[in-house]
């Protein structure tokens, strides 16, 4: 990426929403425990390939990277995931109801 | 997001103006992070109040740490000679933590002007300016820094004399840079309290310049 050609610096400069501000609370807690390095993100984002990097948010690139470091270190399997995904989705239609059990 | 229309500044406390709600819609990537916090708190691998209050600690982190550093730098020469052996070291005799990472501190000098990125992702010196800025995530940021650096300072508002030697330099996930503005000129005299006010969060990532003495 460095030295490729791009469009101008965004301007954008905000706080961030609460659940951006977990996906890093959590890197930083679950790296600070071992269970995975911030090499292991990195290897999960080179991954992802140049398009997810345009169509994908910081963050969103984040917790897909944390997740699928966590399932390697075995902290919970695919199948846990798919089925908290889809009880959280049937809590309700935005971040806040989705959010709380 | 508690959000203050009578705040002076319109700053979280991250330093950050505030972002517009994000309450229309539950997006998948939501979903999952949802998912991977109440399956870690639910198998006893983290607690909801160690999140919490990593997140506290985050948002105290803000540009006036790294603010503290330079006006001492530019008024302690104990204090900056030792700054450019360690900044790991120095930093952390002031309070600032950075654990295992190594901290370059990159001095200005008239002739030369020092500009931070990380090309590979988003390493920052978080533990002394707080989150990084989402431009400095920004793909544009991240590869037009190592190509036309004079360009991305103009849109900045930053030009530089022809004759300064522009250098950048590239983070890694072990290393930490922080740039070390010019003391503005018409500060003799003031104390660091006084000079940290003029160190901006730009000028220590070197997109910006202190603020200037009228």
């Amino acid at each position: 990426m460095g030295g490729t050609l791009a469009g101008p610096v965004p301007g954008d400069d905000h706080d961030f929403a609460l659940w951006e501000k977990r996906v890093d609370a959590l890197m930083v807690l679950c790296s600070g425990k071992g269970l995975f390095t911030v090499d292991g993100l990195r290897r999960v984002l080179e991954d992802m390939g140049p398009e997810a990097f345009a169509s994908r948010t910081y963050y969103e690139r984040w917790i897909a990277a944390i997740c699928q470091n966590l399932i390697e270190a075995g902290a919970f399997t695919t199948a846990e995931l798919a089925e908290r995904m889809s009880d959280i989705e049937a809590r309700g239609q935005t971040y806040a109801d989705a959010a709380s059990r | 997001m508690p959000h203050d229309h009578h705040d002076h500044d319109h700053l979280s406390p991250s330093g950050h103006p505030y972002r517009a709600d994000q309450d229309t819609g539950l997006s998948y990537w939501q979903t999952m992070e949802i998912a991977v916090r109440e399956l870690l708190i639910d198998k006893g691998v983290l607690t909801a109040d160690q999140i919490a209050r990593q997140i506290t600690a985050m948002d105290e982190r803000t540009p006036a740490n790294g603010a503290a550093v330079v006006a001492r730098y530019w008024t302690d020469p104990e204090f900056a000679a030792a700054l450019l052996q360690d900044g790991r070291q120095a930093v952390s005799a002031m309070g600032f933590d950075l654990g295992p990472m190594h901290l370059i501190a990159l001095p200005n000098t008239p002739d030369v002007h020092n500009m931070v990125v990380c090309t590979l992702c988003s390493c920052y010196p978080r533990n002394l300016l707080g989150l990084p800025p989402d431009w400095y995530k920004s793909r544009a940021y991240r590869a037009r820094t190592v190509r036309e650096p004079r360009k991305v300072l103009a849109e900045f508002g930053v030009t530089l004399p022809t004759t300064t030697h522009v250098r950048v330099h590239d983070s890694t996930a072990d290393m930490r840079y922080i740039v070390l503005p010019n003391r503005p000129t018409g500060t003799m005299g003031w104390d660091v309290d006084q000079l940290a006010a003029l160190v901006t969060r730009d000028s220590m990532i070197g997109t910006g310049l202190p603020k200037s003495v009228a």
